[in-house]
């Protein structure tokens, strides 16, 4: 068989929507997944719907706009509000004059709690015109927290029952036709293996599949601990057999201490072991694991890490 | 001096939690109000999304939107020695939609008035859980539990948003859409509403119904018509709960966790806060990470790196001990620098208390409890 490389993965369909409950890491696996395909040669464009995602901290830069800004060799980002979107597509529509009018005035907040998904519909709408004018290879992106994000899937099919004229309902259409034609969209769900997060990963899944009808990709696992060989720091006594058996020196509090890191170790990597096999059991699709990260900032290096074992995960996939 | 989180529950009136999703936000607010019950308060919740085995604990699973209380022994079951008797505990998910049709139907003039706001197509959307909607009616079903539900503490959850701070603005929310300007000529009485616009507003709003559809603009007009004569009502209600926010017996506690982007949302809320003339009053970090004794990150890898050249299987052993040891030293360093920097930032008195990272999700009242100690006993973390 085949392996299945970065490339081939990452061209599967050009927009990878990356879904999950807040605090997941879903910003982190989404700047991991740009880092993983820039460095398989592509270029790759990451659209952020909400605001102060950390994004740019993750990549040293700050001021996260519309504007699209670099972030890296092959990577570019920008910030899709729903009000610039309204603007540019107006604009692009021959209905430059009113654009600034109808957001300036607080039409569109109006327009917008008449027509729910309305917002959503824009910024969707946007990411639909970016992916026609092939402005990237791979456009990723950063959904919002999971809840929501089933609603901004589902917004196009709201638009649809709601709006039965005009050019809002053209674009719902078109976003409909993105979204449910899996050669050019996907969604990768992110959750943590705990509890809560995969129950809600496990509901949040079928929910999209069923009623928004996307393509869903792997599940990316994101924190998880790597095993200690069994036996191994079993207890203070055990360290300080250790410590004897090599000549070293360990203080017994030391020893204590490396024994209690250990333990904890094994007791996070169990619970989280169970809640894999259950999300493996409950939910069919296949699972990328990303290491958890030792440290609670995320920047360059621990980018590399997090993309290499994407990486990794995609060619077992 | 530091404030106490035992003072906030045992004598405020009203208490806030906020924080982004993902936190422990909705756990956090359940232990409060436990905890003030067992305190010998009459304590009630008010959860916005709890999960379902949290929810099942509470008894809030097939709760209305009405408080129900927790029958005692479920939740004082292992008492111990430390309940103050005379505690009762209630809570209640909000159910948006109906807290809002409650609010229309308390100021509507007249049944009519009700009736024909409740059926429109716009205030169906408006009141769904939409658009800062969900945080205006936590806020008014505070108000509303404030005025009759005879409580002494009330803690509210606040919702997931991704913008903690929504919740501040949104009893304002509604009152500003009144107050548009070009919606507020459509609502001139008695005759049609395109006649009495200016031509300006006329083309304006065909031009709107051209990007939209006419229906949803008449679905607004219709709806904005409706509400003729109750705007008064809903600003005033406005300003009572604005009110009650500001209420020196009100806190606001915020919960995070010790990652970065939690933090830093918890940063710019405090500082939002601040700008409302509101403080802080106590700082909750979930999940944080044991310490494991006090050495360096960098002399524990350097000893690992040492044990490596040694080809013995107990020093390999040994070695990635070491390393596990610094991973978790630099993480517990790494939190403890950024929960101090967001402390700095806060009002000197603000009171800090942290829940370690708990093996199992909290979901039944023995593991609230734990949580409880860790807040009130101030268990180290250490």
């Amino acid at each position: 068989m085949k392996v299945m490389e970065v490339a081939d993965f990452c061209s599967t369909s050009r927009v990878l929507i990356v879904a999950g409950k807040g605090g997941v890491g879903k910003t982190t696996v989404t700047a991991a997944l740009a880092v993983a395909a820039a460095r398989a040669g592509m270029s790759v464009l990451v659209v952020e719907v909400e605001g102060k995602s950390g994004l740019g901290a993750m990549f040293g830069t700050t001021g996260l706009g519309y504007e699209e800004i670099d972030l890296g060799p092959g990577i570019r980002a920008r910030f899709l509000t729903p009000d610039a979107a309204l603007v540019d597509y107006l604009v692009s529509h021959g209905l430059r004059r009113i654009s600034k009018r109808l957001v300036a005035s607080g039409a569109l907040e109006v327009v917008a709690t008449a027509v729910p998904g309305m917002k959503d519909i824009l910024v969707l709408g946007k990411v639909k015109s970016l992916e026609e004018s092939r402005s990237a290879d791979l456009i990723i992106v950063d959904a919002p927290a999971a809840g929501h994000a089933i609603s901004f899937l589902l917004s196009a099919r709201g638009i649809l029952d709601a709006v039965r004229v005009g050019p809002v309902r053209k674009q719902a259409a078109d976003v409909v036709s993105l979204l449910s034609d899996p050669q050019r969209c996907q969604v990768l769900l992110v959750t943590l293996p705990e509890e809560t997060p995969v129950s809600e990963v496990i509901e949040t899944a079928f929910a999209i599949e069923d009623r928004a009808g996307v393509k869903l990709g792997p599940v990316v696992v994101n924190g998880c601990f790597e095993p200690l060989p069994a036996g191994v720091g079993a207890s203070g006594a055990a360290v300080l057999d250790d410590a004897r058996a090599c000549t070293r020196f360990v203080s017994e509090r030391e020893a204590d201490d490396l024994a209690h890191a250990a333990a904890f170790r094994r007791e996070r990597h169990h619970v989280q072991h169970e809640q894999i096999a259950r999300l493996r059991a409950q939910l069919p699709l296949p699972q990328i694991e990303l290491p958890f990260v030792f440290s609670p900032d995320i920047t360059h290096a621990q980018l590399d890490v997090l993309a290499d074992a994407l990486t990794r995960g995609i060619e077992q996939l | 001096m530091t404030a106490d989180l035992d003072e906030l529950i045992s004598a405020r009136h009203v208490v806030i939690c906020c924080g982004t999703g993902g936190v422990g936000k909705t756990t956090t607010a359940a232990v409060l109000a436990l905890e003030a019950a067992r305190r010998g308060r009459n304590s009630c919740v008010v959860t916005i999304d709890p999960a379902r085995r949290l929810a099942d604990a509470l008894g809030v699973e097939h709760l209305t939107n009405q408080p129900t209380e927790i029958e005692p022994e479920l939740w004082n079951g292992d008492a111990g020695t430390d309940i103050v008797p005379g505690g009762r505990l209630s809570a209640l998910m909000l159910d948006t939609k109906s807290t809002f049709d409650n609010l229309v139907n308390r100021n509507a003039t007249s049944p009519e008035q009700a009736r024909r706001i409740l059926d429109n197509t716009f205030y169906r959307n408006v009141s769904g859980a939409l658009g800062g909607t969900q945080e205006y009616m936590a806020m008014e079903k505070l108000h509303e539990l404030h005025d009759e539900g005879g409580f002494d503490l009330i803690v509210v959850d606040t919702p997931p948003t991704r913008h903690a701070l929504d919740f501040l603005d949104a009893p304002n929310r509604l009152t500003r859409l009144l107050d548009n300007r070009i919606f507020r000529l459509l609502m001139m009485p008695t005759r049609a509403y395109l006649r009495v616009a200016s031509v300006a507003v006329q083309a304006f709003l065909r031009t709107v119904a051209r990007v939209v559809g006419s229906e949803v603009i008449q679905d607004v007009v219709a709806f904005f018509r409706a509400f003729e004569g109750m705007e008064e009502g809903f600003r005033e209600r406005a300003q009572a709960v604005n009110a009650l926010l500001a209420d020196p017996r009100t806190a606001f506690v915020l919960i995070t966790s010790p990652r970065r982007d939690a933090l830093e949302e918890a940063t710019f809320f405090a500082q939002r806060l601040g700008t409302s003339g509101q403080s802080v009053q106590a700082l909750i970090v979930n999940r944080v990470h044991p310490s494991f004794g006090e050495e360096s990150p960098a002399g524990l890898r350097a000893t690992a790196a040492a044990l490596r050249h040694d080809p013995s299987p107990a020093a390999a052993h040994l070695a990635l001990l070491y390393d596990n040891l610094a991973d978790f030293r630099e993480v517990a360093r790494l939190e403890r620098d950024h929960i101090e920097n967001l402390r700095a930032t806060l009002a000197g008195d603000a009171a800090l208390a942290y829940v370690p990272y708990l093996a199992h999700d909290v979901y039944d009242f023995g593991a609230l409890h734990e949580v409880g100690r860790h807040l009130f006993d101030t268990v180290p973390v250490q």
